[in-house]
């Protein structure tokens, strides 16, 4: 089994009701559904864990839902104290992904009965990234389910029940192992609509992160949004932002048909602003639609995932240099958002793709494809594909960087497109 | 230690844990509490206290376990105290053994009815009444007709392709008989009698393996590869044995729903070679679901044969390796399969548990129409099955011998089944494929935009080019 290894936020969660003072206080997040109320807090004083474990069992002893009485109990620490708290006013919010995934995923248990989270570590341990945290707790042992190490047997099992529906969200803890389990998202899963014609359709969503981390060697580093992209039946997302990881999400889960959903570990950590209207527990994003980053009229870089942080520096970069670039966001990798991407070249009549997936039939090639078939005529250049090195990707930390793109490709790549030549091999 | 305790986990852990001594598994204790009647508070889920219930079992570690034991364990008298490990407290011993592979006696298989049809005196059955004892037998005479007569449409380039069950009819109408119409069953591929004990008609069989309009599959799948929602049967699907950790995945959704009912599901003996058996057997064992898994172990799997396929003492004994309960039937003994497959859905039912049915057979036609058999295995082998070890005639013997069968009503009905297929044959290769539509729909749920743009592209193409296109599909 792979052992994650924690991002520099990582958040440890313990159920300490008791502690001596002495003991280092971690930093956590409450998260509370009710209504349309969402209060997030970053309680600095420790004490605060125990009203989160109090409130349960005081509402259990009740007979109320933990969440009224948490939500009560919160109210009641709204009041002006001596705590610091942050709080919610009408200025940005900002959110790490990892809380957006964790907060959609909450919501949509708490919206739906049948909905249900499985996998390696998801439970106990709060999620190998602890995307899952807190919901053991919340939900019980029968809605986050910990499964024994078998990608195939709890894929299989999760579209099992997805057939007699209910509406599971299995983790891989990564995509690469979900290889193991191939078998059951595209003939189990995506097929099975279509082949029994109609008669069984299966809501289930597969997320995990996908494609490079840091230093994770060759096994842990493919990106699968090509593999899966190419499979009629599926639907595969890919978030950036927190919003996006929020938005989309809901929208897989409440998704009749099977949805693989891409994050990226590195993004898991990173904060992100976030509108009022995103953190909205009715909030959702249409899945197919891509989204416009940066607007430009020069050259049209695409991007997905990790690569759309890259992209938007670069674009900051060609700036400074006097090409104006629009940075789309994919969002979707199928469906593919042709019309964005289409309209977008036909504005800027340059593309660079970016991807950090292998180069041959990736999804730079289909974005490539589509544009020449709808919009040649309105191409100056040559597309630019940006892609990872035909390599299985090596763990020393040079030559890791050079198998993947970094922000001097696209901008050299962006350049080439604007016809400012410039050598195509990187610099060491 | 008791602080350390106390921090982990909270106060309600150290007096739960002090109170209760031999917790093997958080499940058997929910399970005690989900029998109590008052179930939905602390069976199901959403509810926190619950959550604090299972939670507490979940995190207990060595020490723990140490802890309690020396608390509870005065009385204990036995010299052997045994060693702590992470799953329980084990007896040592100083003796080195091996377990041997395989025991000296194989584990005995379950049988009410002799070669002749004749019951043995000392087995326990229930009594099956005439009506049921009749259906079930025209039940295996019609599946076995059927299968001859498509068999024989595929070598007549009627149909592409066909899989047929003979030597397994027993298996096939038995356990049917033995289920309930709320059972969810996720079959193989030869359990077609399952499905024509539970309604599906000969027309609607001939309408899938022809793929024409009416074939409820929209003509997209080979032939035998019935599904009918309204049936509880799931669409059979090719690959071997994915529907097994599919059927875990039903129960657990059925588990939850509370249902009189359980999943049934049906695999070969080959299929246990697969990683999906085995995740499905310990999941199935860790979730505990009401499933019962039915293995028609009948000696091949294609060209390979069971010696070649495992070295273990058939399947029934990887169900304990699983911690399942399990048992071993004659699978051309109908009253067996109907006592044994009768009790194992109540256990799965009633406990919550799943179940393992080794059903030992033999396949006595092809593996499908795409093989022939007499290439890997001795003729007179498959004779001797077809003839005496022959479950149909079996049955027959002993239902004719009750006088509620006899020869004339044999070979009428034989002749009026025949009859209908082949009627149902000519009817069905009469009507329509399916619309051109079918091609686009149920991908999603919804169509999508680019398939419908694909969908205009092709009716675009056929109007140009109306010769090329075959005429029995209507646009």
């Amino acid at each position: 089994m792979y052992n994650c290894h924690r991002s520099d936020r990582s958040i440890d969660f313990s159920h300490q009701l008791l502690l001596p003072a002495s003991y280092p206080h971690s930093v956590f997040a409450i998260i509370v559904n009710h209504n349309s109320f969402f209060f997030l807090f970053y309680p600095v004083f420790q004490g605060e864990k125990m009203w989160g474990i109090l409130s349960q069992k005081l509402g259990a002893a009740r007979g109320l839902s933990s969440q009224v009485v948490g939500n009560y109990v919160l109210r009641l620490r709204l009041a002006p104290s001596a705590m610091p708290m942050r709080h919610y006013s009408s200025a940005t919010k900002e959110m790490t992904v990892r809380d957006a995934l964790n907060s959609a995923l909450d919501e949509e248990m708490a919206a739906d009965p049948n909905v249900f989270v499985m996998g390696e570590e998801v439970g106990e341990y709060q999620g190998a990234y602890k995307i899952t945290k807190g919901l053991l707790d919340k939900y019980g042992p029968e809605r986050v389910v910990d499964t024994p190490i078998t990608e195939a047997g709890f894929a299989g099992i999760g579209v099992g029940s997805a057939y007699h529906g209910l509406r599971p969200v299995i983790e891989f803890m990564t995509f690469n192992f979900s290889m193991q389990a191939i078998d059951h998202i595209i003939n189990s899963a995506a097929k099975s609509n279509y082949m029994s014609a109609g008669q069984i359709n299966v809501p289930i969503v597969f997320r995990g992160p996908n494609g490079p981390a840091a230093g994770v060697g060759a096994q842990h580093s493919q990106c699968y949004g090509a593999w899966y992209g190419s499979v009629p039946g599926l639907k595969v997302l890919v978030p950036y932002s927190s919003e996006d990881a929020r938005g989309l999400l809901k929208a897989a889960i409440r998704d009749p048909d099977p949805v693989v959903f891409l994050e990226n570990e590195l993004l898991y950590g990173e904060t992100f602003p976030i509108s009022a209207e995103a953190l909205d527990s009715s909030f959702c994003l249409p899945i197919g639609k891509a989204k416009i980053e940066r607007e430009g009229k020069d050259i049209t870089i695409t991007a997905f995932s990790k690569m759309v942080g890259y992209a938007l520096k670069a674009a900051e970069i060609l700036e400074k240099e006097g090409i104006n670039a629009e940075v789309i966001n994919l969002r979707s990798i199928r469906p593919l958002d042709r019309a964005t991407i289409n309209a977008s070249v036909r504005k800027t009549n340059r593309l660079v793709t970016v991807e950090e997936g292998f180069p041959q039939h990736g999804v730079g090639a289909e974005i490539c494809a589509t544009v020449v078939e709808d919009s040649f005529g309105y191409l100056d250049a040559p597309v630019e594909r940006i892609a990872g090195a035909d390599v299985p990707t090596p763990y020393a930390a040079n030559l890791e960087r050079m198998a993947f793109p970094q922000i001097e490709d696209i901008v050299r790549a962006a350049k080439r497109a604007c016809y400012r030549s410039v050598p195509m091999a990187a610099s060491a | 230690m008791a602080i350390w305790l106390a921090g982990r986990r909270g106060a309600s852990y150290c007096v739960k844990a002090l109170i209760s001594t031999t917790f093997r598994s958080s499940r058997s204790y929910t399970t005690a509490f989900a029998s109590n009647g008052n179930s939905d508070s602390l069976f199901f889920c959403g509810n926190s206290s619950s959550a604090a219930v299972f939670g507490s079992q979940r995190f207990e570690s060595t020490k723990a376990r140490q802890q309690l034991d020396l608390l509870s364990s005065d009385d204990d008298e036995e010299q052997n105290q045994g060693v702590d490990f992470p799953g329980g407290r084990v007896a040592f011993t100083s003796e080195m053994s091996f377990l041997p592979e395989s025991s000296e006696k194989r584990v005995q298989c379950y049988r009410v009815l002799d070669d002749n049809g004749y019951p043995l005196s000392s087995t326990q059955f229930k009594h099956v009444s005439k009506e049921l004892a009749v259906k079930m037998y025209r039940g295996m005479v019609t599946l076995q007709t059927m299968d001859t007569t498509l068999y024989e449409a595929q070598r007549q380039g009627r149909l592409s392709f066909y899989v047929t069950s003979y030597g397994e009819e027993a298996i096939n109408l038995a356990s049917a008989a033995a289920l309930g119409f709320d059972d969810l069953i996720l079959p193989q591929y030869r359990e077609a009698g399952v499905l024509l004990w539970r309604g599906f008609t000969l027309q609607e069989f001939v309408n899938q393996c022809l793929g024409n309009k009416n074939d409820y599959g929209k003509g997209r799948q080979m032939p035998i590869h019935y599904g009918s929602n309204k049936h509880n049967y799931f669409t059979v699907s090719s690959p071997i044995a994915t529907q097994l950790p599919q059927a875990v995945g039903v129960a657990y959704s059925l588990k939850m729903d509370k249902k009189d009912a359980c999943v049934v599901t049906y695999f070969g003996d080959g299929s246990t070679s697969e990683g999906d058996f085995h995740a499905s057997l310990n999941f199935a064992a860790v979730m505990e679901v009401p499933v019962v898994f039915i293995c028609r172990n009948n000696g091949w799997a294609i060209s390979t044969p069971i010696t070649e396929q495992f070295r273990s003492d058939g399947i029934v004994v990887k169900g304990q390796a699983y911690g399942i309960r399990s048992i071993r039937v004659d699978g051309n003994d109908a009253l067996a399969i109907y006592n044994a497959v009768g009790v194992a859905r109540e256990m799965a039912i009633k406990e919550q548990r799943p179940i393992l049915i080794e059903a030992l057979t033999y396949r006595v036609g092809h593996h499908s129409t795409s093989d022939d058999s007499t290439k890997y295995r001795p003729v007179d082998e498959i004779e001797h099955w077809k003839t005496a070890r022959n479950p149909v005639s079996i049955f027959r013997k002993w239902v004719q011998r009750k006088g509620w069968w006899s020869d004339e009503e044999e070979s009428e009905f034989r002749a009026n089944v025949r009859k209908q297929v082949m009627d149902a044959i000519q009817v069905g290769e009469k009507i329509e494929k399916p619309p051109l539509a079918d091609m686009f729909s149920d991908v999603y749920e919804e169509v999508p935009s680019n398939l419908m743009e694909q969908e205009r592209l092709v009716r675009d193409t056929v109007k140009r080019h109306p010769q090329d296109y075959p005429t029995n599909i209507p646009l």
